[in-house]
């Protein structure tokens, strides 16, 4: 069934922010938890040869109605992928800042130095 | 082969190639913005490629070049601008009509399926536009185009 | 249809595997960027073609940004070593979470895929959206009907997050000069 596939990829980004000690692995894994939940609302809204949801000139209602798929999880995910860029970047500028102060991305040693 | 004596940027074919590319990927984002209303896109797509345009000038020219195009200062200008066409055009709604953020603007049925149609959805896709691009362009230069304290050139290593 | 879809996920599910489990740091940016292209290839043929040109351009942004996360640093990650117990607990509860989703999509009154709920339920929103969608806002294309007049609030807030992120993102790499970089740090402390 495509939920499970789609639910195994949200773990396998879960197991990867979990076990993972490299800050660039963990931003990757945060990643792939974002592609499997924007996945999963997407196939939310779809429907066997469904026709994406914009009107052309000559179409009536009913048929319409029958035959479009449901473009409320496509606006939701819309701006979800967008905002998902702006937090990597402030992600990046994290891990960018952490490199220089202490020059590995590994977490565990940065964990125990002072600052 | 040995780079050119400005040694910014990237090669001259590079160069070549990207001096035609870059017009017509911001010409691209633009009319997705503006037909956001009409054709698959909007305010969100178009702003990101529009942003890959000048992103695509500071990589292939370098960050002098790039600086100078479009500085950080008219990006930050321009982010607000965006955010502001958005809220006057939320708050026109208030003043108008009585509701925050109604569409006030909404013509009658000889203007469908045309672009200007629908209210103030093309000025908000607009103000959207300018938010999205600025926004992504700015942070990419803070983030690859500064210096920095282990690095000795400025944009890290040559992807 | 439905086999196109479970090959490209099961491509998106190789790709991402290998992406978390390579210690070459390019590789696996390589490979999330193979995620997100196949991603946006789904989204095509779920019939969303908004999603897949934001999802296109977004992903060409992604690969740029984390390029320069590892441009500075060394491209091995050395320092990659797990902890057995670590690793066998997080194991443990990922099969865990997987054996109650197992039984929630064994379960019948799960919504079976192709079934969106505009069908099950006559009330549903879409239903409104998509029957008065170009007589109430003129718009042609439901999505941006959707997302800028029906659902209006939700962009505001979209804006507000987005303009908060890249602030703080600015703030974050602000810096005294360029010529001394042992002084930002006691800026940045203050």
């Amino acid at each position: 069934m495509i939920y499970a596939l789609c639910f195994v990829l949200i773990l396998i980004g879960l197991y990867g922010v979990l076990v993972r000690r490299n800050i660039v692995k963990i931003i990757i894994s945060l990643l792939v938890i974002e592609y499997g939940i924007h996945l999963f609302l997407v196939l939310q809204s779809y429907r066997p040869n469904g026709v994406p949801p914009i009107v052309e000139p000559g179409t009536e209602a009913a048929v319409w109605m029958q035959q479009s798929v449901d473009p409320l999880p496509q606006a939701l995910v819309l701006t979800s992928i967008v905002i998902g860029l702006g937090v990597l970047a402030l992600m990046v500028a994290l891990s960018i800042r952490l490199y220089e102060r202490y020059e590995t991305f590994d977490i565990s040693k940065i964990r125990k130095l002072k600052g | 082969m040995n780079q050119p004596r400005s040694s910014e940027g990237m090669s001259m074919i590079v160069k070549t190639v990207c001096g035609w590319m870059k017009a017509f990927i911001l010409l691209y984002g633009i009319h997705i913005i503006l037909y956001g209303h009409l054709t698959p896109g909007g305010g969100f797509a178009g702003g990101v490629i529009a942003a890959s345009a000048f992103v695509l000038i500071v990589l292939a020219e370098g960050k002098t070049v790039g600086l100078k195009t479009f500085s950080r200062k008219a990006a930050s200008t321009w982010d607000s601008v965006g955010v502001l066409v958005f809220l006057v055009m939320a708050g026109l709604g208030l003043v108008l009509v009585g509701t925050f953020f109604v569409n006030f603007w909404v013509t009658d049925e000889s203007a469908h399926f045309t672009l200007f149609s629908s209210g103030i959805i093309p000025v908000c896709n607009i103000g959207i536009g300018l938010k999205v691009c600025s926004s992504l362009y700015l942070v990419f230069v803070v983030l690859t185009a500064m210096h920095f304290a282990l690095n000795s050139n400025s944009k890290g290593e040559q992807p | 249809m439905t086999e196109i879809l479970v090959a490209l996920i099961l491509l998106m599910i190789i790709g991402a595997l290998v992406a978390i489990e390579t210690s070459n740091l390019l590789y696996s940016v390589i490979s999330i960027g193979a995620v997100g292209f196949l991603l946006s290839i789904v989204f095509l043929f779920l019939a969303a073609p908004d999603l897949a040109i934001t999802q296109m351009a977004v992903e060409v942004i992604t690969l740029v940004i984390l390029l320069r996360a590892i441009a500075g640093s060394d491209r091995e990650a050395v320092s990659d070593h797990r902890s057995i117990l670590g690793t066998v607990v997080t194991l443990a509860m990922v099969l865990i979470l997987a054996g109650f989703s197992v039984r929630m999509f064994a379960d019948p009154d799960f919504p079976k895929f192709g079934q969106p709920v505009m069908d099950r339920f006559e009330d549903a929103p879409s239903n409104k959206y998509l029957r008065d969608g170009l007589e109430e806002t003129g718009a042609a294309n439901i999505v941006t009907a959707v997302l800028l007049d029906f659902r209006a609030y939700d962009t505001l807030g979209e804006a507000t997050v987005l303009f908060c992120a890249v602030v703080g993102a600015l703030s974050i790499l602000r810096r005294k000069t360029k010529k001394h970089p042992d002084e930002p740090d006691e800026e940045k402390e203050s």
